[in-house]
């Protein structure tokens, strides 16, 4: 099992990234956004950060960029993606995912822990998946822009197929995020983004090791 | 053509910067100002101005998010 993770200038959680897919079991390695190829890789990671600086509106130009054109394809053709933070407004810009990342409504930016609950298919991903509806886990979010938004059909729609894959656990909505959705799912099931941080919480000395169960469920999420 | 586009959060969603600039004015004196929306600009040079509109929904804007007009700025 190789991860590629993608790295745009300006990313910043690439290095924890493929730690955690290293801490998984798997094999991992970087993918530079000037690349047009994935190297053979099983699964990918849209990493976070401020890809091309977050400039125009986050995610947005990193869209064009040789690498997510490979990485679009890949999806297409049922390739497990995760996006996280900056990964996932990248992933809905590329229109990947649906909806938008908008600010967050305080206007903070926000580093804290929250309890995210697991909604939506995932036992649908097969018996990698180590995550079960209605289970919390305890991962870091950091963000500005955070705020997941939605047009109300297309909420209900995506909360009808079973496409919320975590919700903000009552009380912590760190954003205004529409629904208190913290992370989405496609119609298949292989592209997973989310706001909060898996990547940081593999590890027990910082608190967690909960991020753990995403990447092994996504390693195995190919539609 | 040189031309201005500009680029405004749709009607309805919530716009937490126009709020805080809303917030911010009768501190400074100024009363009766409401529905404060912050969006930004754009100013280009463009070869082929049929080309803009597609432009705009492929980069400048979001058109899930975000409205955009585009006006020639030529002689200004």
């Amino acid at each position: 099992m190789l991860w590629g993770v993608v790295q745009f200038p300006g990313s910043c959680d690439e290095r924890d990234a493929l730690h955690a897919c290293e801490l998984s079991g798997d094999e991992a390695r970087l993918i530079w956004h000037e690349e047009r190829d994935l190297g053979g890789a099983d699964a990918v990671v849209v990493p976070g950060g401020f890809s091309y600086g977050d400039y125009l509106r986050a995610g947005a130009i990193a869209r064009f960029s040789p690498a997510m054109e490979a990485v679009a394809e890949f999806a297409a053709a049922g390739g497990p993606v995760l996006g996280i933070c900056n990964g996932f407004q990248v992933l809905c810009e590329t229109g990947l995912l649906p909806g938008a990342l908008l600010l967050n409504d305080n206007l903070r930016f926000v580093c804290r822990q929250v309890d995210l609950l697991a909604d939506g298919l995932w036992p649908s991903q097969g018996a990698q998946s180590l995550i079960e509806p209605g289970e919390t886990l305890s991962i870091p979010a950091k963000h500005g822009e955070g705020r997941y938004w939605a047009p109300e059909g297309m909420l209900d729609a995506i909360e009808a197929k079973g496409q919320v894959a975590f919700r903000y656990a009552a009380g912590q909505n760190p954003n205004g995020s529409a629904r208190d959705i913290a992370g989405v799912r496609n119609e298949a099931g292989n592209v997973l983004g989310l706001m909060p941080h898996p990547e940081h919480a593999v590890d027990a000395m910082t608190g967690s090791t909960d991020g753990l169960g995403v990447f092994e469920a996504m390693a195995g999420a190919r539609a | 053509m040189k031309a201005r586009v500009l680029i405004r959060p749709k009607e309805g969603i919530l716009d937490p910067q126009g709020k805080a600039v809303e917030r911010a004015l009768p501190a400074l004196g100024f009363e009766g100002i409401e529905h404060v929306r912050v969006g930004r600009v754009v100013e280009l040079e463009a070869e082929d101005p049929a080309k803009l509109p597609e432009l705009c929904e492929k980069l400048l804007a979001n058109p899930l998010i975000e409205d955009f007009e585009i006006e020639s700025i030529d002689g200004a």
